[in-house]
């Protein structure tokens, strides 16, 4: 705990510092500890640990096959863990649904992100909580609401858009990619879980993802972030956790590891100056 | 900052204001393109200045109230259906149920010799339990609502025809115009309402009304956006919490609703009921709802294009008789209207979903 206190006023002047030292007394929003799931003889996750703290952000690495969704569909509330402890806030607990998960402030946003491409803006933003007013048969939905909150929710996370009524279709990846995050802020989640929202992006659009990724953090929500991709892990990481075919082999903060190491873990170090030998020798 | 609770959140009307301003920028034409009737209002107007210029009595004021008439049978379906559409699914049954529907109203006044308004009653019960049926099936089974809609018309042909033999010994119902109630069921359901010296049936103010209430649920209530979202992205729907069954079953007793009121309307215009018709109307609404915009995936469509789509329908019925023409050819005519407004659907929505 101290240890992470001094990191976070030395690392980044900008931050504010009172905020983040007030952040890391609470207890972690999502603390998992040696998690381990199995599908029947298959090990899809062993000895897991992993914490998520307000205004911070874990990120979890992996290549394809490491467990990465595993662990998201553990913490979104779509399968339950078969060892070790899963708190949220303190508490020990295995949410049932995603609804249950969402009930205790984790929103997951997936890659295939639930938005209906058809419909405007403002309809998804809102869609499934939908505020209402006027009573009995004439109950209906508070469009000038709606469609004012959408364009000012998105504008506190710096998406300009040209119009809340355009089908969200039309809009970006990466736009539609902050569309998601910021109802999740809306709707009052206290941890954002991110399945690699950068994967399917260009340069450009990663870079405006990310920035959004940084104003939710800003915003004191506790994100867990997602991605194979250890540049855009470490431009916005306060925490690292590595998985490899399941297990957890690498769990590291900000100030422990350097980008290169970062890069070499995750590319499979040793395993990649192997590969790197052999295309030399290919070569020659 | 930390505080995520909606309530709490401050109103910043600067960047509501700067935003109202970029949002002239957008051309008010292509706000109007964005419509899903726009492509069927064209194609009205086109159909109507057409028959305006080939049939000599095609203006004056009965012949477009007969016109009226004729597309307000179609519209009244029409509607829901283009709502069921829009909620991504069809339903086969829909012209055949309107036939149940004056069936069993009739055949139970008769038999119980009850006053025709429990008729009408047990009917409109009847009628929207096999909607709901229909939702149930197709949300539990899972099955495309293609199949199960298939399968209930086809139930629903042989009931119509062998109950009705079964209980009046003949195909069709008998006369039940001078059983009580008849006339004040005639009233609401199959009247006549003359304006300035013209006649006008009922159906044209149920299908107005249809289409408002229509309209109203699609645009302004809670669900009418779960509509456009199971129609647009099912899975996607389910993932915010979207009740989708609650919303697919409550869409086919819609079409429930409107084959109860048609079916009512057919039963005291005729008195009696031929149990074999009704089929092949189920594709008369379906192609109403499209030509006014629905797309047949689903997730886009709006309740008054169904009005434009049926009025075509009306249009070019009544027009090919007032041009004294062979009606044979009407069938022609549809299917040039169905190809042509599909393509010019799309033309325009791809126009108008084109990023700038």
């Amino acid at each position: 705990m101290t240890h992470d206190t001094t990191h976070d006023t030395t690392r980044d002047a900008t931050r504010d510092a009172t905020k983040g030292a007030a952040a890391e007394e609470r207890t972690a929003l999502v603390e998992l500890e040696d998690v381990s799931k199995y599908y029947g003889n298959v090990r899809a996750l062993e000895g897991v640990s992993l914490e998520v703290r307000p205004g911070k952000i874990t990120c979890v690495l992996g290549d394809n096959g490491a467990g990465k969704s595993t662990l998201i569909k553990i913490i979104a509330g779509l399968h339950q863990h078969d060892a070790g402890t899963f708190r949220i806030e303190g508490e020990e607990c295995r949410p049932a649904s995603p609804r249950e998960a969402l009930d205790r402030g984790i929103a997951t946003v997936y890659q295939d992100l639930a938005v209906v491409p058809l419909m405007p803006v403002w309809r998804n933003f809102f869609l499934g909580s939908e505020p209402r007013k006027g009573v009995g048969p004439f109950k209906r939905m508070d469009v000038d609401f709606m469609r004012r909150t959408t364009r000012t929710e998105l504008l506190r996370l710096g998406i300009d858009l040209r119009d809340v009524d355009q089908p969200i279709g039309t809009l970006s990846g990466g736009e539609r990619q902050c569309v998601a995050i910021a109802r999740a802020v809306y709707f009052g989640a206290k941890v954002l879980v991110l399945d690699e929202p950068t994967a399917a992006l260009g340069v450009k659009q990663s870079g405006i993802v990310l920035k959004y990724v940084a104003a939710a953090r800003d915003a004191g929500l506790g994100v867990v972030f997602i991605t194979h991709n250890p540049h855009h892990a470490y431009l916005v990481g306060d925490r690292f956790t590595l998985l490899k075919r399941g297990t957890m082999v690498g769990r590291h903060t900000r100030e422990e590891i350097s980008l290169d190491e970062l890069t070499r873990q995750m590319a499979g170090g040793d395993e990649l100056d192997d590969l790197r030998e052999e295309l030399d020798n290919r070569a020659s | 900052m930390t505080t995520t609770t909606p309530a709490e959140r401050p109103e910043t009307t600067a960047d509501g204001a700067r935003a109202d301003e970029r949002l002239l920028k957008t051309s008010p034409l292509k706000k109007l393109l964005g419509r899903p009737e726009l492509g069927s209002v064209v194609g009205a107007v086109a159909v109507f200045l057409f028959f305006a210029i080939v049939a000599d009595h095609f203006l004056r004021a009965a012949s477009l109230s007969t016109v009226l008439y004729a597309s307000s049978t179609i519209g009244i379906m029409a509607v829901p259906v283009a709502l069921l559409m829009i909620g991504g699914e069809f339903d086969l049954s829909a012209g055949v149920l309107v036939t149940s529907s004056a069936l069993i109203s009739s055949m139970f006044s008769y038999q119980m010799t009850a006053n025709i308004w429990v008729g009408v009653g047990v009917s409109l019960l009847v009628t929207l339990a096999i909607g709901a049926f229909n939702g149930f099936v197709l949300t539990r089974t899972k099955l495309p609502s293609f199949i199960v809609t298939l399968g209930t018309f086809l139930m629903l042909t042989g009931l119509n025809l062998g109950l009705t033999k079964m209980i009046s010994g003949t195909v069709s119902t008998k006369s039940i115009s001078d059983m009580d109630g008849f006339e004040s069921a005639k009233a609401v359901f199959a009247s006549t309402i003359t304006l300035g010296g013209v006649d006008f049936k009922i159906t044209i103010l149920w299908w107005l009304a249809l289409v408002a209430v229509a309209s109203w649920i699609l645009l302004r209530t809670r669900a009418g956006n779960w509509i456009f979202a199971v129609g647009g992205n099912e899975s996607a729907a389910r993932a915010v919490g979207v009740p989708l069954y609650r919303t697919k079953i409550g869409l086919y007793m819609g079409v429930a609703l409107g084959a109860w009121i048609s079916g009512q309307h057919l039963l005291f215009s005729f008195d009696v009921v031929q149990s074999g018709e009704g089929v092949g109307n189920e594709l008369i609404y379906i192609i109403a709802a499209v030509i006014g915009g629905c797309l047949i995936t689903g997730g886009y469509g709006s309740a008054i294009g169904s009005a434009v789509g049926a009025l075509i329908f009306g249009m070019t019925s009544k027009g090919i008789v007032f041009a004294q023409w062979n009606p044979d050819w009407f069938k022609f005519f549809l299917g040039a209207m169905l190809l042509l407004a599909t393509l010019l659907n799309t033309w325009v929505r791809k126009r108008a979903e084109a990023t700038t």
